[in-house]
Parts: C-alpha cells; sequence; structure tokens
C-alpha cells in the first residue's frame, strides 16, 4: 500500500464492471479502489463471486474496467486498446494461473522460453535466461519434461519460471495454489515470498486460503464487488516463522 | 518476428504429426491428381503426335478406295502405277518428292535362322519423304534402282532376328527362295500405333519387288512429300483433280481413291488429348479446392481445440497479429508441405502409370510449379479465415475454456 505521498505502481479509482447487457446485465465491481506499491505482497481474499478475479483480469491489463480508472505505473490503462495491453503484459507482467496453463507436449523449457520468443530473444539467449528461470523454481533438471510428466507442484513452478522469465515488475497469481496439496502449497508461497523479496517483484495473489494469505503483507477482502477492508500488518514469511 | 513465427509454427506442426498430416492429406491428394493427370495427359499427346510423325509430317498417304470405313461393294478400284506417279511428279506443284510402294509378307531366311517379315518395294524418295537413318551401310543408288537390282535394307527387327544384333552388310538373305544383298541396316523407329512393329522390313527397289514377289505393277501407296513452302491441303486438292482425271471419275460421282494428310490427323489428334488433358486437369483441379476447404476445415477445429493455447499466448502478451501471422504461416507451411508431398508422390505415380498407358516418362516443370503456388496459395486463401479467428479471441475467455 502507498506508503508516501509518491505515485503507486498500481492504482484502481471507482473501478467497475458490468458484464452482458439489457435485463441480463451482471455488475461484479461496483467502484473498487485500490492502491498497490512497487514491490507489496497482496492478497486478495473473499467469497467466490465477489469480483476477485474480475478485479485481477482488469490489473492484468486483460480486460477493461466498464467506468472508472486504472493507473500502471502512471499510464491510463482504460484507455489503452488491445494490442497496446498486450505490449504491456509482455514487458511488465508475469501470471500465474490455478490451472497452470502450460502447453501441452511441449518441455518445460519451451514453456518457459515461449515469452522471450514474442520479446524476439536470440536462440542462445533464450535458452540461458529460460534455464536460468528454471533454476530459481528449483526444475533446472527438469527442463526436458512436458507437463505430462510433471506433478502439479512441479507444473505450478514451470508456470511461475515462465511468469518471472522476462524478469516483470508484477506477478499476477489467481488461486495459485488451487489445485495443490497444502505441502505443495507452502512450497509455492515460499517461492512467491522469496521473488517478492530477493528479486522485487510485486505479487498479486488471489486465494481461498488464510494460510496462504498470511504470506502477504496485505490482505484485500472482497465482498459484492467492493473492497470490505483491507488488513495491514502481515509481515512477509511469518507464516513459516 | 517471421522467424519466430515461423519456429512456431513448425513446432506446433511437429508436436502434432498425425493432424498435421490429416489436415494436409487434402492438397496431397489434390496436388497429385493435378501434377499426374497433366503429366501423363502431356505424355499421351507426346506420344501420339511422336507415333504420327513416324508416319511423316508434311505428308499425304494416297490410297486406292475410298477410305476408312467407307465405299464396299462394286469392282475393286485400280491400283496406281508408275505413270501416276510420273504425272504427280511432273504435274504437281510443292510436291518433293513422291515414293510409291508395293509389298508383301514373306519369310526371310540367313543361316538356319528364318523370320517372317515384310517386304516393302519403294523408291529411294521413301527416305526423302520420311527420313530414316542407316546405322551402317549405304542406300541403294539411282542406278540399281532403275535396274531393279536385288539389294535390301533391313530394319532392326530383321536383323535381331536374323542376325543377333550383329552386322548384317555385305550378307546375302534369302527371302521367299528369292536372295538380296543387305546394303544397309536402318536405325529403330519403334512401334507405330497403327503400324504394329515398323523395324520389321527389309526395303528393296521397287522394281526388284514387282518383277520377282508380286509379280504385276501395282502401287498400293504413294507418299507424296509436301514442300515446306506449300500447304499440304493445296496439294491435296491437286493432287485429287489430277487423280480424278486420270482415273476418269465424272463429275458428282466420289472418288476411289484417299488422301490422308498427317499433319491435319496430327493436329486434330493432339487438339483431342489436349482436350481431355485440360477436362481431367479441371476435376482434378476441383479435388485441389477440396483440398484447401479441408484444410479451413481442420484449422477451424484446431483454433477452437487449441482456444486455451492462444489465450495464454494472449496473455503472455502475444499481439492479435503475431496470433494471426502464426496460424496463418503454419496453414502455408502445411499447405506447403502437403504440396511438396503431393508433387513428390505425382513423380512415383507417373514412373508407376507411363509404363501401363504405354507412354514415355516425361516431367512437365510448369505443372509441378503451378501446382505448388496453388497450393500455397491455398494455404492462405484457406487459412486466413481461421487465423483471424483465432487472433480475435478474447484472452480471458479463451484461457477458461476447456
Ligand atoms: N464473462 C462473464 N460474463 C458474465 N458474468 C461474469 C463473467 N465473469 C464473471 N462473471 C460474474 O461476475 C461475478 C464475479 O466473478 P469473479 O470475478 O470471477 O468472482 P470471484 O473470482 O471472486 O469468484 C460472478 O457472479 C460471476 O458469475
Ligand atoms: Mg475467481
Amino acid at each position: 500500500m502507498p506508503s508516501d505521498g509518491g505515485q503507486p505502481l498500481i492504482r484502481l479509482h471507482g473501478v467497475t464492471k458490468v458484464y452482458g447487457e439489457g435485463p441480463t446485465a451482471f455488475q461484479a465491481l461496483k467502484g473498487v479502489d485500490l492502491a498497490i506499491d512497487t514491490g507489496d505482497f497482496v492478497a486478495v481474499m473473499g467469497p467466490s463471486g465477489s469480483g476477485k478475479s474480475t478485479t485481477m483480469n482488469i490489473l492484468g491489463c486483460l480486460d477493461v474496467p466498464s467506468s472508472g480508472e486504472f493507473l500502471f505505473k502512471g499510464v491510463h490503462v482504460e484507455q489503452l486498446d488491445r494490442d497496446q495491453r498486450a505490449l504491456l503484459r509482455r514487458r511488465y507482467l508475469g501470471f500465474v494461473f490455478q490451472g497452470f496453463n502450460l502447453l501441452a507436449r511441449t518441455s518445460a523449457l519451451e514453456n518457459v522460453e515461449l515469452p522471450l520468443l514474442y520479446r524476439g530473444d536470440a536462440k542462445a539467449q533464450r535458452r540461458e535466461t529460460a534455464m536460468a528461470a528454471l533454476d530459481k523454481v528449483g526444475l533446472a533438471e527438469w527442463w526436458d519434461h512436458t507437463p505430462g510428466e510433471l506433478s502439479g507442484g512441479q507444473q505450478q513452478r514451470v508456470a511461475i519460471a515462465r511468469a518471472i522469465v522476462t524478469s516483470p515488475e508484477v506477478l499476477l497469481a489467481d488461486e495459485p495454489t488451487g489445485n495443490l496439496d497444502s505441502e505443495r502449497s507452502v512450497e509455492i508461497m515460499q517461492l512467491l515470498t522469496d521473488l517478492n523479496r530477493t528479486s522485487g517483484i510485486t505479487v498479486l495473489m488471489v486465494t481461498h486460503e488464510p494460510d496462504m494469505a498470511a504470506f502477504a503483507r496485505a490482505i484485500v477482502h472482497f465482498k459484492d464487488g467492493l473492497v470490505e477492508r483491507i488488513e495491514h500488518g502481515h509481515a512477509a514469511g511469518t507464516a513459516i516463522a | 518476428m517471421l522467424g519466430t513465427t515461423f519456429l512456431l509454427a513448425i513446432r506446433s506442426i511437429a508436436r502434432h504429426k498425425l493432424r498435421s498430416f490429416l489436415t494436409t492429406l487434402g492438397i496431397i491428394i489434390g496436388v497429385a491428381a493435378v501434377v499426374t493427370m497433366v503429366t501423363l495427359g502431356n505424355a499421351t499427346t507426346k506420344a501420339v503426335q511422336k507415333q504420327i510423325s513416324a508416319l511423316g509430317t508434311n505428308m499425304l498417304q494416297v490410297r486406292p478406295g475410298q477410305g476408312f470405313g467407307r465405299g464396299g461393294g462394286g469392282p475393286a478400284p485400280a491400283n496406281f502405277d508408275e505413270d501416276d506417279v510420273q504425272a504427280i511428279r511432273d504435274q504437281i506443284a510443292g510436291v518433293s518428292a513422291v515414293a510409291p510402294q508395293a509389298g508383301t509378307s514373306g519369310t526371310a531366311i540367313y543361316n538356319g535362322a528364318n523370320a517372317t517379315t515384310t517386304v516393302n518395294g519403294t523408291t529411294l524418295g521413301y527416305f526423302q519423304v520420311q527420313p530414316w537413318a542407316l546405322t551402317a551401310g549405304r542406300y541403294w543408288t539411282a542406278t540399281e534402282e532403275s535396274a531393279g537390282k536385288g539389294v535390301c535394307i533391313i530394319g532392326n527387327t530383321v536383323r535381331k532376328n536374323l542376325y543377333g544384333g550383329g552386322d548384317a552388310v555385305g550378307t546375302r538373305l534369302r527371302i521367299n527362295g528369292i536372295s538380296c544383298d543387305v546394303i544397309g541396316m536402318l536405325s529403330t523407329r519403334g512401334q507405330a500405333g497403327f503400324g504394329g512393329d515398323q523395324d520389321d522390313v527389309v526395303i528393296m527397289p521397287i522394281k526388284q519387288v514387282q518383277r520377282r514377289f508380286t509379280g504385276n505393277r501395282d502401287i498400293r501407296l504413294m507418299l507424296v512429300g509436301v514442300d515446306q513452302d506449300y500447304s499440304t491441303s493445296a496439294v491435296q486438292a491437286s493432287l485429287t483433280s489430277l487423280l480424278r482425271e486420270r482415273r476418269h471419275i465424272g463429275n458428282g460421282k466420289e472418288d476411289d481413291f484417299n488422301i490422308f494428310d498427317t499433319a491435319q490427323i496430327s493436329a486434330t489428334l493432339t487438339g483431342t488429348t489436349t482436350l481431355l488433358t485440360q477436362i481431367v486437369a479441371a476435376v482434378a483441379a476441383i479435388s485441389l479446392v477440396v483440398g484447401g476447404i479441408g484444410i479451413m476445415n481442420i484449422m477451424l477445429v484446431s483454433v477452437t481445440e487449441r482456444t486455451r493455447e492462444i489465450g495464454i499466448r494472449l496473455a503472455i502478451g502475444a499481439v492479435a497479429s503475431e496470433v494471426l501471422m502464426q496460424f496463418l504461416v503454419e496453414a502455408v507451411v502445411l499447405s506447403c508441405l502437403g504440396g511438396l508431398i503431393g508433387l513428390v508422390l505425382a513423380q512415383l505415380l507417373i514412373l508407376l502409370l507411363a509404363p501401363l498407358m504405354q507412354v514415355d516418362w516425361l516431367f512437365v516443370p510448369e505443372i509441378n510449379i503451378v501446382a505448388f503456388a496453388i497450393s500455397a496459395a491455398i494455404g492462405v486463401v484457406f487459412g486466413f479465415f481461421p487465423a483471424r479467428r483465432a487472433a480475435s479471441l478474447n484472452p480471458i475467455d479463451a484461457l477458461r475454456h476447456e
């Protein structure tokens, strides 16, 4: 959360989101205000259907608000077109999904290389950077395995390697431990905590589990398309201390 | 960016070999069909032309009788004689040479070997009207011709049958008990479509044949060579009126002889085979278009099937044009690959079918290039719609797609 009067990395102001039109229209967000600073580790919690994913999609520049402002590094994202948002994602954002979303029948290394391909890196450099990212998540020796040959925890770590391979400023994770058992979940949380601390990546994470949210430095509680309250004071890593 | 796109497309194709193969199967079959049909069609046209030119071009064949399928009834029309030959040579402009022919079949014997063959008596004009090279020896001289000497020139089949393919020049062989000195050996001409083996022949001065074999002065066939500068139809017209006059055919009566213009027959047959080639090529081209629609169908299915993959790419930061290009390049690479495989398949089919159809193997560069270009174009045209659909997907919906 903004600690001084400076420009926050991310700022939502009066963001609404309406799905559909006419009588079937549904307002998923009803005016969300939120500010997130560089280096934060924020967990998003709330009941199912409260608008967590909708907010994450907007923060991830995958979707635009129906009204309101979304400033990312001072840029009005709600005014950008599709391709401009894609370039923003390519440059600054990394995604981790509940369902891993790796390319099937594709080795871990090639999965991790994918964002570098779109960035236009040369082959040797791509390889080196991707291997370094796999090493960071502890899967260097699994580089030639396809998702089918990896466990759920390993797949999620490959997905995290893919998300961080471009050295993004923000990592967005929508229920990253939703498909994992508690032991694997803790490993993933430790990894995210480590990335937040040592690489200074801002982490935004949706979770249902208080145990996982406890890793974050702040918890944003959603209810009925609005931010209900923000819980401060958590120090990353307290859960395992 | 194109390099990256190309790499992505190749990877995707390599990862889904069966799907890729099925996608491109229509193109493979279409290209193979077009190239095979057109090539075999051209080969057939060539074979027909070759058979006709083996009869001699710029040449009229004149025979007694009303020609194919006509006449019949009444007395047999008279054969020609030496005077007719002389009259044609003297009175018709544009005649380069006239070769009368008289012949029979007989049994040739040499050194214990014997074979049935054709005896053909003619004049030196024969070799002028339809050039036929010697592999050894010489033609007969004008003196030998007018004297009707017992000299002969043998075709390659006779040489094989009687001499085991060895040298025959200087030997003496006997046909129906009549001996002749072999003075020359002819080069191979091969099978004629109509006349059987053209090389199974012994050629002699016509006087010798008339005197010793047929026993009369009849001429059953005249080959009339036409000068390059004259049209065969003009010469044919003069020839017709001359022969009508000499044979006393009254006005309103039909000719009792027929003139066969090989150039005209050649043009007619070539036109027919070319038309047939075009028809089968058109049918094959339809299969190529069907192949293109096949690519579009499977690419569309593939876009649906790969919606999640597209979602991942979009989330990672691929812009719409990159996704479009990937699918488009994939379609083009697939259809080009299909085109290449089709071309190879076509060559194999041609190798296999040409001997069965009794035509020579042929490679027509143009049709190969055109068929390949069409397959590439099909990739672009039919790949565009699925690619645009892929590129227009919403990343969130695509990621949620099961
Ligand atoms: N694409 C969509 N079309 C229509 N309604 C949607 C769509 N996405 C989400 N919603 C609705 O918006 C509400 C909020 O959804 P979401 O943000 O996914 O909630 P959460 O992630 O907190 O469970 C839900 O009621 C959901 O049904
Ligand atoms: Mg959700």
